[in-house]
Formats: C-alpha cells, structure tokens, sequence
C-alpha cells in the first residue's frame, strides 16, 4: 500500500469537504473563475462524487472584461465535465456600460464582480456556494473557516465566525441565508501547481509564458486582449514574453516577463519568486484591510 | 512513520510573542514574499512596537480589528515549508475567552508549541493552554522560554522555568515534552543555534520541528471503520457508499458490517476516480460497493464483522462550551460527529474541570469557556470509539437549534452501561389497537399562553364539548401537575425544561393509553415546545397558542400573581422576570379577548375536526 504524501492528505481532505457540503445542502453551485484554483477544484469535485457527475451546476460571473483565451476555455468545461454551466452578469453594470479603463477598478469589481455574483447567488435561490479560496493567499483569509457563513445579505462577519474543530462541519442555517465552502483551505500555490502536474489538469494558456501584445500602465504589464483597453499615445504596444500567476479581468490583471513554457518551469520559477500572487492584482492594493472589506460585503 | 506534513499550534499569554515568532518562522524559511516585506515595513511604522525592528507580528495579525488593538483574535492558519517538511501552523488566541479558538486548533494538531515568556514564568494561562492540548490529544510540545534577550540570555532563569513546567505538566499524558530558550525577536535559536545561549546545548526551534517523530495515532493499526458520508447512485447499476476511512483497512472481499443496523455483506469493489483498488487505508475518501444491497444510509458505520465498532445512545462526555449563552441542561440540541447529526439532550454537569489546578467543582450549568462532564443523550442509537481511542470517531460538537450557531465541542469519555442494559420490553397489545378500542384518534392539544391567558378556561371548555360527544379525555394542568408529580421542580431553566420533559412523556403514555389530552401549560420557551412535539410526534401535536397581550392578562391577574412578581416576590415570572417566545407557526392561535371561551374551544374544535383528529 502506498504512503499517503501530502498531496494525497490535501485530496483527501478536499474531497472529504466537498461530500459533507453537498449532502449538507439543498442547492448547492460551484463558483468557477477560469483559474488554476478553480481547476484544480473542479477537478476535485469530479473525484469526490466519481462515478457519479457532481450534483451541482458550475457558476461564473462574467464581468465581460475576460481574458478571449479564458473564455474559450470556459466554454469547453459542460462538454468535458458533464457539468451544466451558468453564466451571469450583472445587467445593469451592462446598461451603464460599467468597466476598469472608464470606471476604475473599485467600481467596477463591485459592480461587475460582488454585485453581481449576489444577484446570481438569489436568482437562482444557491444555498451554499464552492469556492476556490486559499487560507495562504491573504491575511483574512487565514482566519477563515472551510465552511463560512453568510447572512441574508451574504455578508460575512469575521468576529462571529463558527467554531470549526476537527473535520466536523456545521453547514445549519436559516432560510435565506448560506454558506461559502472552501476544500482548497490548506492548500500552497506550490500545493496547487504540484497538484496540476501530478494530476495533469488542463489550464489556460495564459499561465504559460508566450510572446504577449502588452503595454506598461501603473507599473504593471497589461496585455492588450481587446481594443477597450484605450491606448494612449505615450503607451508602446510591445511583444514580450509574458505569463500570468493569477487571472482576472484583463485591464486589471499583471503579467509577468517569464520563460516557463511548461509546468515544470513555472513551478521552478513560483518556487524562487519574491513577490506575493496577488501582487499582480490591482484590487489588493487599495489599502492595508481591503480584501476584508470586499469579504463583508459579499466578495468572495 | 515519516511525516510529510506537520500540523501544529502555537499558544501562550497575551504578549508572549506568538505572532512575533510565527511571522519569524515564516521569515527565515523564506516564505515571505517582497512585496509583503514592504507592506509589513510601512505597517511597522504605524502600528509597530519594536521600534527599529520589523514588527513580524504585523504579518501574521491578519483581521483590521486585531491589527488595531495588538491582539490576535482568531486562529489564523499558516503555510511554510523547509527542505524537510511541510509545516501547517495553527496561530491561536492567548486570551483566556479564546480558549475556544485554541481548543478548535489544537483538534487538529499533531504538536504543540507552548510560550512562556521568560520574564513571567509558568502562569495560569500557561497551565490552561496546556490542558486544553492535552484534552484534545496532542501528544507532543515543545515549550519555546521566549523574550530571553531581555533577561540576559540567563540560564539559571531558563532552568527555573524549565523545572516547574515539568512540574506541572507531569500528569498531562504528553510523550514528548522539549524545552527551547528562544528569542522571536531576535531570532535566536529559532534556525540556528543561538550565540548568545552557548549553554544551551538542544535543538532550535526548527531543527526540533523539523526532526521530531511525532506519536502518529495508531488508528490505521485498528480495525476498519468508516462512516459513510453519502450514497452514491449515478445509474440503476451501481451503488456505492463514499466515505473516508477513520480506522483500519479495508479490502475487496473482506465482510464488514453496517451499523447500527448489523446487516452484513461483502466488500465487492473499491473505487476511486482513478481505479478500482484492491484496498483502501485510514485518512483515503474511497466509494464502496458490496455484493449485498442491505439498506445503508448517511449517517451509518461501516464496520469489520470481527471487531464491530460499538453504538450506545447514552455517552459520558467531556465538552466545552463555546457560546455566549450557557448550555440548559434538559434542552435540546444538534449533536453532530463524524457519523451522525441527530438531536441529544444534555444532563446537568457532573462537575466542571478547573483546568488550572485540574480540581473538580459542582455546577449546574456550562458557560463560555468551561470545561465540564456531562451525560449525553442522543435520540437514537450511534456508533462512536472512544476519544482517547479514535479523535475522528469520538468527537462530536453540539449545534443550537435555532441559531444554528456551533455552541459546544465534546470529546466522549465512554458509553454508559445504562443504555446498553434498559431494553424495552416487548407488549402485545399496540397503542393503535387501544386507541381502535376506543374508537378514537389520539392526539396532544398543547395549550401555551401567558399565565392568565385563559387556558385552563379554554381547556375546560373544549373538554367538555370531546367529553359530551363521546371522546375519552384528560386534562394535564400546570399548576396541577406541579402539585404532584412535579412539586421537586423550580422555575430555573433546567427546572422548566424538566417540567416540560416529563409532562411531554406523560401525554405520550396516555396517548399510547388511546386517550386525547388536553395540555395547559404556560411552556414559555420555543426549544422546550419543540421537545414536546419531538417526544409526541409531531403528527399528533396540535400547539393552540392562547393569544392574550401581556397588559390584558396583568389586567386579569385572576390569581394575584402579577402584582407580586411586579412586587418583585416571584423571580423568573414569564413575562415580567423571564420571557414569553410565543410560537412562531402554531396550528391555532386562539386570541381571548372580547372572546367567550366556548367560541375558543369551537375554534380549537373546528381545526381537529378538519384534519381529521375526530374521525370516527
């Protein structure tokens, strides 16, 4: 019999998670951002319910603002999962025409991004949402449970959390109100790219580095995906080698110059990195607290 | 065993340095990233007590509101990595109303490592973090003697401490206790061996963590256990039970049993998302089939034929109280383990656990924090091991009903032989067949209301219109019933939840007798009603709420009683000195006033009469 390494204490830990929540739940979703989280999560879900299709839609909120290669790839996943996939938008950011190059990144990941995933989250009446959320990523998240409740306005009160001891999970609540599970808790970057070789998970191109159309705005690398990233004139488009440690609305998302083309090179090159993931990402650098803050008002 | 991974918790009194040190180890492993480092040196600035150092405290206080006040609120979980191990680090609170945090942390953890700060010693908090550890299990501590650069890297300082630590700590069950002077702050022998303490001769912190064989439970070594956590069913072909193994192995062929039912069958296939296998170990999530279909649902055991695990409804416990509210004995709750989600009640505690000095006291209720041994009841029969035997099988934590809120974690201590010994005893003559007899359909009409709302009156009313048609009837009144039966009972909430309890299984008798009882009892609380209706059944519990505003009944105040509880005479009086939860769905509310009672009793007639409780 083999050793259980740690890769298979993380799976078996997840799986564990995704079946207690499931048969916790009257309508349980997935939430499902394109990333190689989301991946590797999906591809845990698979696992946990094998032979059978997992018993839950796969949700993403689309802000419209995707990277084209992301998209293609979320639309391939009903077909090679068996999953249905829900697409929602928040049709008011549309009517306004809400996005990050006129709006800022403040409006328009409230308006795109938490308000329209509680819209999604009340149309369809989800009683508990899957996420891909790791405890490693930022500081409140180190503090939050596996299983997160949320009030009626999806709201999550950091003070008030649930006692979570041992593997036992506490999914009760009252009507109208729900709970966010997490089975990547535990889980590293390092974690998640050894987890995608072992397990040879399928991933956006993106996260490989290839030669990218990309200006430098704000001291990020930006890639021009579209013409809406409104070009100015001192801005060079130039053609670098580019790959991308997380992924997001593109005008918000910074890429890094790299030469891993293949998953062994990005793992050597995430092993020696200096700087955090979420660096790339604009939203964090609002202020010290500010993923707390987006957390209480209902970001995920 | 080689551990891949280790999980451990660090604890110690406010100001020990706990994050210090953690932000430290991440630190010098290398796990902290540039752009961090810049965000931590501006955080230094505002909030930073080190002065010109870098406040590695700040990296690991993650919430607004702890970074605000110095302290660390909540368990916060922490990720390094050495060329050696993994290291999954549970930060946890110091203060004494967090103990619920660390206890929370230290169900998971394999070690733990213990602060004292070298100026203060061995406190009280140090002795209760230790407790609290050793109550969860864990095996193994490392104690760090922290902040030894402000007393001079003094030996004889570290020494004292050392000795009265293992002191203390000799009846705690630990395997492994190591004792490390440190400096966070400083960083000695956190990695490397310090040069200010060549008298110290031991491992650093690291190469302690790094190097220590941890006692692994030994539960892949016992027999199979694995609670199945959901039936899986994809097509008419295939039934599988997927759960994750608690104990043992399990191979293709073996027989194992499922319980509580003890229908056996045949291990047929092991199944993973990748392939079948020939066998499956502890901490595996595998789907099962077998060459039986015996009736196996979530909430089930299963087990191996030639060491069955155990069930038993009744368990010694020892739990600690999580929740603001204290825990009522006699109400009910969610009792929820690996296995099975049911309700229990609670009994009185035996005593509470000081655990400072480890003595016993009386008491009659759980607060916030306590530590105390209870019996638990559960509603019906589940498997368990015992805590000392299996953490994952002989855990469970308590839920409150209606918040839903995770009020208190337990750890059983054994089942008690009561359980196992009272057996019912057969009767051949069955409560339908009384109830043919009689030619009736018996049921519980609950009457609740204020005191003065007009119950008895109601009841009085509706009986004799049942009696005057033929139904066989009785009336259970609460000052009656308090006369005899119940004339031991207070007014505490334990004592109303008794009261309830017994006057619940009384009506059940009767029913059981073929007979149609009227109750009349002001049951002031929602969680004691619903204990009714759970003992009763809830198909032949019919709650009439007697609707009478609180000013209309005062105004009554037929026996006298609401001057004297406004006299401040009667404590806990429902509606003055404790509250009324009128009930939120009852199946009739019967408003009195400018009502006869006969019209009430008609109202409560008309509703039997529709659903069918006086067919004949």
């Amino acid at each position: 019999m083999m050793q259980n390494t740690h890769l298979d204490i993380l799976e078996n830990e997840a799986i564990h998670i995704f079946r207690e929540a499931a048969e916790q739940a009257e309508n349980p979703v997935m939430l499902y951002s394109i990333g190689k989280d989301s991946s590797v999560l999906l591809h845990l879900a698979l696992k946990a319910f094998y032979p059978a299709i997992p018993p839950f839609p796969i949700l993403h909120v689309d802000t419209l603002w995707k990277f084209k290669e992301m998209i293609a790839f979320r639309d391939s996943i009903p077909e090679k999962t068996g999953m249905e996939l829900i697409v929602h938008t928040n049709p008011e950011g549309v009517e306004k025409n809400i996005g990050p190059v006129t709006h800022g990144s403040a409006m328009h990941t409230d308006i795109m991004k938490t308000q329209a995933l509680k819209q999604a989250l009340d149309k369809y009446g989800y009683d508990l949402a899957f996420g891909g959320a790791r405890r490693d990523e930022e500081k409140s998240r180190a503090k939050e449970r596996v299983f997160s409740f949320r009030n009626k306005h999806h709201g999550w009160d950091p003070k008030n959390q649930r006692p979570e001891p041992w593997n036992i999970y506490n999914a009760r609540k009252n009507k109208g109100e729900s709970v966010r599970v997490f089975p990547l808790s535990n889980w590293t970057e390092l974690d998640i790219w050894e987890y995608i070789k072992r397990e040879e998970i399928d991933l956006v191109p993106l996260y490989f580095a290839k030669k990218r159309p990309v200006i430098e705005r704000d001291g990020m690398i930006l890639m021009v995906d579209d013409d809406r990233l409104d070009v100015q004139p001192h801005e060079t488009i130039e053609t670098k080698m580019v790959r991308f440690r997380t992924l997001g609305c593109y005008p918000l998302t910074g890429g890094v110059e790299s030469s891993a083309q293949n998953l062994d090179e990005v793992i050597e090159e995430t092993m020696s990195v200096k700087t955090s993931e979420r660096s790339g990402r604009a939203i964090d650098q609002d202020s010290n607290a500010s993923m707390e803050d987006k957390k209480r008002e209902g970001y995920f | 065993m080689q551990n891949d991974v280790l999980k451990f918790i660090t604890c110690g009194s406010v100001d020990d340095g706990k994050s210090t040190l953690i932000g430290r180890m991440l630190h010098d492993s290398h796990m902290i990233f540039d752009d961090q480092v810049n965000e931590l040196k501006s955080s230094s600035k505002k909030y930073g007590t080190t002065g010109e150092d870098i406040d590695f405290a700040l990296l690991v206080d993650g919430l607004a509101a702890e970074r605000e006040q110095g302290i660390t609120i909540d368990v916060a979980y922490r990720y390094f990595k050495t060329e050696k191990r993994k290291f999954i680090v549970a930060d946890t609170p110091g203060h004494i109303q967090y103990t619920r945090n660390m206890a929370t942390a230290a169900s998971n953890a394999q070690l733990a490592v213990i602060l004292i700060d070298a100026r203060q010693g061995v406190l009280a908090q140090t002795k209760r973090h230790s407790y609290v550890v050793s109550m969860l299990g864990v095996k193994n501590v490392i104690v760090a003697v922290n902040k030894m650069d402000i007393v001079d890297y003094d030996q004889k300082i570290f020494n004292d401490i050392s000795q009265d630590y293992l002191a203390f700590s000799k009846d705690l069950g630990f395997e492994t206790v190591e004792i490390i002077p440190v400096s966070a702050l400083k960083g000695d022998n956190i990695c490397d061996a310090s040069q200010n303490m060549s008298w110290y001769k031991g491992n650093s912190l690291f190469s302690s963590l790094e190097t220590i064989n941890v006692a692994e439970s030994d539960n892949h070594k016992q027999s199979f256990r694995m609670p199945v956590q959901m039936v899986t069913r994809p097509n008419l072909d295939f039934r599988g039970f997927a759960g994750t193994i608690a104990a043992g192995s399990v191979s293709v062929g073996d027989e194992i049993m499922s319980l509580p039912s003890q229908k056996t069958s045949t291990v047929k296939s092991i199944v993973t998302f990748e392939k079948e296998h020939q066998s499956a170990k502890t901490g595996q999530a595998v789907t099962i089939t077998l060459e039986d279909e015996i009736d196996i649902s979530r909430g089930d055991m299963l087990s191996s034929v030639d060491d069955q695990c155990r069930t038993a409804d009744l368990f010694k416990s020892k739990i600690l109280w999580m929740d603001d509210t204290a825990m009522v004995a006699g109400r009910q709750y969610i009792f929820k383990s690996a296995v099975s989600e049911q309700v229990c009640t609670i009994e009185k505690p035996k005593y509470l656990i000081n655990i400072e000095n480890l003595e016993h006291t009386p008491s009659d209720k759980l607060s916030l924090n306590d530590i105390g041994v209870c019996e638990v009841y559960l509603a019906q029969k589940c498997a368990y091991e015992n805590y000392t035997d299996n953490r994952t099988l002989g855990s469970f934590i308590l839920i409150d009903r209606h918040t839903n809120q995770t009020v208190g974690m337990g750890m059983i201590e054994h089942a008690m032989r009561r359980s196992v010994n009272v057996y019912k005893q057969k009767i051949s003559i069955t409560p339908a067949e009384r109830a043919a007899q009689k030619n009736q359909k018996p049921c519980a009409i609950w009457m609740t209301g204020l005191s003065g709302s007009g119950k008895s009156t109601v009841a009085d009313a509706l009986e004799q219109k049942l009696y005057a048609n033929n139904f066989h009837t009785i009336i259970l009144d609460g000052d009656n019933v308090r006369h005899g039966l119940n004339k031991d009972l207070g007014f505490t909430e334990h004592d109303r939840a008794e009261n309830i309890r017994r006057i619940a299984e009384v009506t059940k008798l009767m029913m059981n007798a073929g007979v149609m009882v009227i109750v009349s009892f002001i049951s002031p609380f929602r969680s004691e009603r619903q204990l009714a209706r759970d003992i009763i059944g809830a198909d032949n519990f019919v709650e009439v709420h007697i609707d009478t505003p609180l000013e209309v009944a005062e105004k009554r105040d037929v026996k006298g009683l609401y001057k004297k509880a406004r006299d401040g005479k009667i404590p806990n009086f429902t509606g003055i000195g404790s509250p009324y939860e009128p009930p939120e769905t009852p199946e009739v509310r019967v408003p009195t006033v400018d009502v006869l009672p006969d019209e009430s009793a008609d109202k409560i007639w008309d509703y039997l009469e529709e659903n069918s409780f006086l067919d004949r």
